[in-house]
């Protein structure tokens, strides 16, 4: 067979058979998968989104009633499981920077206790801590009844902390746009003087002048009386505190238990890519009289930034993924939302490919931006 | 490459094949392997829950043992399978058991969209409420604002919510994956009141440090009737899974009780003589030995018997039959004629 000698034509045909085995064997799972559900006459197709979803959720990042349909309450879910994610990626990477640089501390002390930090999170399954964390809410709070009120308005005990929660009675967008004004005066302002730094060598770093740039406008409409806010203080009803804005224990726990355990991870990362960045990075910046702290702000962590961000991708997206362990305590997240519709409905396959889809489209997003950051600070040969 | 390709093709028939296969007959298959497997819950003290010999033990079980004990005279001949809620569904329809027996309720929805047929209802049962004493609530419809702890997925969120609708209040709804976090957080006071089943209440109350810290609220607020389930359209299965429980409820209305039933086979009711086999061939009919009946109620008892023994007020969870009574007394329990 004389085309098979051709290496390109050899390569593409391979390729061909290969993407269509793969096809066929899609194709011929989700037929034998229908073929017998429809045998075992149970119910198949997305129908369901669209009927109601008739239970409640806890905690909704997004405005959800009962008598909203199966599809939103997935939605409520998916919000959810942004947010803690979100958040615990947030406070995570913040605490892992410092633990990592306080590993690499001169301080035998300082060293030695993020050593221990690091190693006593990261060695113990991350389904314990959650327990730990949320029996640890509800067990060392009081109930609801005895909640402390640790300051007016403000209410401590095991179903979370309530706090005042604020109501816009008019004026919310011209804050709003105050608040963009300013931000954007403060960066111009800032830009400004860091240039006339870095031409002239001359000049503070702005810093107070950006800040009274970002202030001035919120302050002008403040003192024009146009805003009016009321506050909505927590009240204790007859079995819980009413009103308010709540932050609930469940949610509490999976956050903590999230971003420390991300935070350890982030840590010994930090301080591999610190350790990465050359010795003679350090002395040239200490020759050029630049202190400790300055050396490594300005000199060294940018550099390690090159190191740091891959492996931090990874774990960025075992945050996400590991947010799904919310079922154990009780956090209405993706999972749980859609095991209540699977167990109403039935309809365990179509469930179970919609809350994968959303993961993997959540999980490629987050790639796609990390790689995107990665270029950015990689090292730029010209 | 193309092996490759063949061996997955080889596969995909392989798995068609698979599921093909648990279509065949129930009752063949479970006489081949000589042994009946039963879906029963996890850890429900009094419904399903090994004992400290780590033999299963409760009504649920019993169910299944009268199963078995109709199909091959012997009661032990069944393996139990802990099902999760979530799954147990799936477990059924994929043939990882013959019947469930789970504290499962019988709904139009399961029945028309999960492929299953349900058996006679084994335990009449509605959703209650369960607070602490100290609470000082003696009906639902004060537990506006509260927070409710439950178990996901049952229809025990939609009855509190739509109940809740009813009364016009507002609730919190708190939900845990796992029976244990939800206790827990229970009885730390995280909820002021834990939703489900009545039977599974007085199972979760009786487990408490102290039971009689805890009430429960006289509101049944949805119809629960258990029932055990078995796959669709396999209508011999139904019925031998059927008559068995109704044997159960037969031998209680017509006095036979697992001590006296030798003593019954003498019985000049004629009823009587046809359930234990004395007279007619009723076991062929349904595939199994004439003497099945018999064999049922000599491994497990009548109903009442299984009630008292595993739910009645003489164990850890003290339930009264309430509905769960023969129809001549009152109660909802009514077999057809054994004729």
């Amino acid at each position: 067979m004389l085309f098979l000698n051709d290496a390109r034509f050899r390569a593409a045909f391979y390729q061909f058979v290969a993407i269509s085995a793969v096809l066929l064997a899609g194709w011929a799972m989700y037929s034998t998968a229908s073929a017998n559900l429809a045998k075992q006459d149970i119910a198949t197709g997305f129908g369901f989104l669209s009927r109601q979803a008739g239970f409640e959720i806890s905690e909704t990042a997004i405005a959800f009633q009962s008598t909203d349909s199966v599809g939103r309450a997935i939605l409520v879910g998916i919000a959810n499981t942004v947010k803690v994610s979100f958040l615990a990626v947030l406070f995570g990477t913040v605490i892992g920077l410092f633990v990592g640089i306080g590993r690499l501390s001169t301080n035998p002390l300082l060293s030695r206790l993020m050593l221990a930090y690091v190693e006593v999170l990261r060695n113990v399954p991350l389904l314990l801590y959650l327990l730990l964390w949320y029996s640890l809410i509800i067990l060392v709070f009081p109930p609801v009844k005895q909640a402390i009120q640790f300051l007016p308005g403000f209410f401590l005990s095991n179903s979370g902390l309530a706090v005042p929660a604020m109501q816009w009675q008019s004026g919310f967008y011209a804050l709003l746009g105050a608040v963009a004004v300013g931000v954007a005066a403060a960066f111009i302002a800032h830009a400004i003087s860091r240039r006339r730094r870095i031409a002239s060598g001359r000049g503070g770093s702005g810093w107070a002048m950006a800040a009274t740039l970002f202030l001035l406008p919120i302050v002008a409409v403040w003192a024009s009386g146009q805003v009016a806010v009321t506050w909505e203080a927590p009240e204790l009803g007859r079995f819980r505190l009413t009103g308010g804005l709540h932050i609930r224990p469940e949610f509490v726990a999976l956050l903590f238990g999230l971003a420390l355990n991300l935070s350890a991870s982030v840590a010994e990362i930090v301080r591999g890519g610190i350790q990465a960045v050359n010795r003679g990075q350090w002395e040239a910046a200490m020759a050029l009289g630049l202190s400790r702290s300055l050396a490594l702000r300005l000199v060294v962590l940018p550099q390690a930034l090159r190191v740091i961000v891959p492996p931090l991708t990874n774990n960025y997206l075992s945050v996400f993924k590991n947010s799904s362990l919310a079922i154990a305590i009780g956090y209405p997240d993706l999972v749980m939302v859609s095991n209540t519709v699977m167990n109403q409905t039935g309809q365990a396959i179509e469930t179970i490919a919609i809350f994968m889809g959303v993961y993997l489209g959540l999980s490629v997003l987050i790639s796609v931006f990390m790689n995107w950051y990665n270029a950015r600070v990689a090292l730029k040969e010209r | 490459m193309k092996r490759g390709f063949l061996a997955l093709c080889a596969a995909t028939a392989a798995l068609a094949g698979v599921v093909g296969a648990a279509q065949a007959a129930t009752i063949d298959t479970v006489k081949s392997r000589g042994k009946l497997i039963c879906g029963v819950s996890l850890s429900t003290p009094g419904f399903a829950a090994a004992d400290e010999k780590g033999r299963m033990q409760g009504f649920d079980a019993d169910i299944c043992r009268a199963v078995a004990a109709a199909v091959f005279g012997d009661p032990e001949k069944v393996d139990f399978v802990l099902t999760n809620i979530n799954t147990r569904f799936q477990a059924l329809q994929s043939g990882e058991i013959d019947v469930l027996s789970r504290q499962t309720t019988n709904t139009f929805s399961r029945e028309t969209s999960l492929g299953l047929d349900f058996g006679p209802t084994v335990f009449y049962d509605g959703q209650g409420l369960l607070v602490p004493k100290s609470l000082g609530v003696s009906s639902a419809k004060e537990l506006t604002d509260a927070a409710i702890c439950t178990l996901p997925g049952t229809t025990t969120a939609q009855n509190l919510t739509d109940f809740f609708r009813t009364i016009g209040g507002k609730f919190e709804l708190v939900v845990f994956e796992s029976p244990d976090e939800n206790r827990a957080a229970f009885y730390s006071g995280r909820c002021e009141a834990i939703s489900s089943d009545r039977s599974d209440l007085a199972s979760i109350r009786a487990v408490a440090n102290n039971p009689d810290d805890y009430v429960l609220l006289p509101e049944t607020i949805s119809k629960e009737p258990l029932a055990p389930a078995v796959r669709q359209n396999d209508s011999n299965w139904r019925d031998i899974v059927s008559w068995s429980v109704w044997m159960l409820m037969a031998a209680e209305e017509k006095g036979i009780t697992q001590a006296n039933v030798d003593e019954k086979l003498k019985s000049e009711d004629p009823e009587v003589q046809r359930m234990l086999g004395g007279a007619d061939e009723l076991g062929k009919m349904l595939g199994l030995d004439n003497k099945w009946g018999y064999n049922v109620i000599k491994a497990v008892g009548n109903y009442g018997e299984v009630f008292d023994r595993n739910l009645g007020e003489k164990t850890k969870l003290g339930m009264t039959r309430g509905p769960n009574m023969q129809w001549n007394a009152g109660g909802l329990l009514y077999a057809p004629p054994v004729r």
